[in-house]
């Protein structure tokens, strides 16, 4: 009877070994589940829209009116935006965030540094609504005050790059500082002992060494930075017209989503659904570039 | 200031470099140097603006009013929005822990090298973390919201949330585990343990720092997020009946204040609550990764 008992038993715990492998097993599909319906719902509802504009007037019309009548469905001057916005938070957070990777992985003493990490993990941690409010508060009316004669009213490309530069310093700094880190240090070490100084070292040796690292962190930032929306909403100025230089407002695809799937409906409402589908196209092929680059890396 | 980097610099080599004697002034290596300090004390510098202004402003708005238990148009006050972000923090972790921790004990456990579903399962979770918010709330309007008639409503909002944050407990999870040397495994296989009872009784539980500290980044994430919350869970201010009410997140409670314009002293006041609670998320989620590093597991 005993024996029977531990028999049962047995075959449970084999029998559960065996579940459990194929639970953690359908666990891990959820993930591969998630981006399949992502595509399917986005691509099903965003590409007739698409044909019903028609794909060249769609992607580069350059008016956006879907007031008017016939309304006009061009996303031309939002893909701009994104572009624009995207390329002044690179200009701006780049060679800041890399210089500040520089010094975390090669000149920062020790105790500074035990403040100078987390508060680059706590700038990660801010969320893009307190950003955007920080920029509405402080960012529009200084750059309206600086650049009056401009004629701006502060909320524009050059507010919402330099908001985004801010952005994505911590993405910047944390994927160059650990590819600056993973350099051998002969490299270093070769350049003193051809008496190199220390900086000329660091930044002639060791920083060209770490090159598709901070490729990659630059790729990891434009993603960042094209897919931003609340921050940008509130400091771009969101017009949807061709942009008109660094001082007036523009608006970005993803703006152009949350400002306008309130209260669209039919086809506009479908348009809008395209426009995630051409900035969710974008950034699939960022990453793309991005697990690229990564492989180079290994 | 130039002398003072050069004694604080941690390099051993840096040591005989100095040894040298005299030195002569670069200019380039000088420029340099002040480029790094520069650059390093403007990160820092505008992390510190940032805060600190939010909390002055912030601060002095914070009345009792703002915590009343019915939101109104006059007090609007926050306490609504407050409970909503735990529910949604709540529902939406309850889905993606599970799967996210499945999912990193699949591929670290049980899977062998080479697997072509591995290869996938990476692939997609790294597309995952790669899609900005406003596209899963996008999907999340089309799925949940549409497609399974869920409305907008708490659970529609969460169950967006989940798919969000999954693959950052999945990646924290995995390298947890990955920092759980083997010879815990050979131990207890070579008790008699089973594999099911190896991973449940020895693996997670040493793993469980670095799982909280990622399910905590995850917590960070949940209650910043707003565009992902605007098309799924909606922008009602009042605590929810039950899981298809609509709700409104502290975040998204926020962004309507600062929207609306008329609202800027209680929009300083949310977004001093917002920081705060993103402030301790992140003491919290260093001190679980702390505590992993001081387990000694890392040093294996």
């Amino acid at each position: 009877m005993k024996k029977r008992k531990e028999i049962i038993m047995k075959y449970i715990s084999i029998a559960s070994e065996f579940v459990m492998k194929y639970v953690f097993m359908v666990a891990a599909a959820a993930s591969i589940l998630a981006v399949f319906l992502i595509c399917v719902f986005l691509f099903a509802n965003g590409i007739p829209a698409m044909k019903e504009v028609g794909v060249f007037q769609f992607l580069f019309g350059t008016k956006w009116a879907p007031g008017n009548i016939p309304a006009s469905y061009s996303i031309f001057p939002m893909i701009l935006g994104s572009i624009y916005i995207t390329g002044g938070a690179i200009l701006f957070g780049v060679p800041i965030g890399l210089l500040t990777a520089i010094f975390m992985a090669r000149f920062c003493p020790k105790k500074l540094y035990k403040v100078l990490k987390p508060a680059v993990e706590l700038l990660a941690g801010i969320p893009s609504i307190i950003y955007g409010f920080f920029g509405l508060v402080v960012l529009v009316p200084l750059i309206r005050t600086v650049f009056e004669r401009f004629d701006t009213n502060g909320k524009s490309i050059l507010t919402a790059s330099i908001l985004l530069g801010i952005m994505i310093l911590p993405t910047i700094i944390n994927v160059s500082e650990s590819s600056i880190r993973a350099v051998p240090n002969s490299y270093y070490e070769g350049a003193l002992a051809l008496g190199a100084t220390h900086e000329r070292a660091v930044f002639f040796t060791v920083v060209p060494a770490a090159k598709s690292g901070i490729l990659a962190a630059l790729v990891l930032g434009i993603g960042r930075a094209i897919g931003e929306t609340m921050a940008v909403i509130m400091v771009a100025g969101n017009q949807p017209r061709m942009p008109d230089g660094i001082f007036k407002g523009i608006r970005t695809m993803t703006a152009n989503i949350v400002l306008e799937m309130g209260y669209a409906t039919d086809l506009h409402r479908e348009v809008l659904i395209a426009t995630g589908v051409v900035l969710f196209v974008f950034i699939l092929l960022i990453n793309l570039s991005f697990s690229a680059l990564k492989k180079k890396l290994n | 200031m130039a002398e003072l980097t050069a004694d604080m610099k941690n390099e051993p080599v840096s040591a005989t470099k100095r040894g040298r004697g005299k030195k002569k002034i670069r200019p380039l290596s000088l420029l340099l140097r002040i480029l790094v300090w520069g650059a390093a004390a403007i990160t820092f510098f505008v992390l510190i603006f940032l805060v600190s202004y939010i909390l002055i402003k912030g601060v002095p708005h914070l009345k009792l009013s703002l915590f009343e238990w019915k939101y109104t148009s006059e007090n609007v006050s926050m306490l609504p929005s407050m409970i909503n972000t735990l529910l949604i923090t709540i529902l939406a972790l309850a889905v993606a822990i599970p799967f996210g921790v499945g999912t990193a004990i699949y591929l670290v456990e049980y899977a062998k090298k080479g697997n072509k579903f591995v290869g996938i399962v990476r692939i997609t979770a790294e597309t995952l973390s790669g899609i900005p918010s406003i596209v899963y709330g996008l999907f999340g309007m089309l799925f949940f919201v549409t497609y399974l008639k869920w409305d907008y409503s708490l659970l529609s909002g969460a169950a967006t949330l989940s798919i969000m944050v999954l693959p950052l407990i999945m990646r924290t999870t995995e390298e947890a585990l990955l920092a759980v040397p083997d010879s815990f495994r050979e131990a207890s296989y070579g008790l008699g343990a089973g594999k099911l009872r190896t991973v449940f009784k020895i693996v997670l539980p040493s793993a469980i720092p670095g799982i909280l500290s990622g399910v905590i980044l995850a917590v960070g994430r949940i209650v910043g997020e707003t565009a992902a919350l605007i098309y799924t869970a909606g922008t009602v201010a009042k605590i929810p009946k039950n899981i298809f009410s609509s709700t409104r997140t502290l975040s998204v409670h926020m962004y309507v204040l600062s929207g609306e314009g008329l609202n800027i002293n209680e929009s300083y006041a949310t977004a001093v609550v917002l920081l705060i609670v993103v402030l301790v998320i992140n003491w919290l989620s260093g001190l679980a990764a702390k505590k992993l590093t001081s387990s000694g597991l890392r040093e294996e």
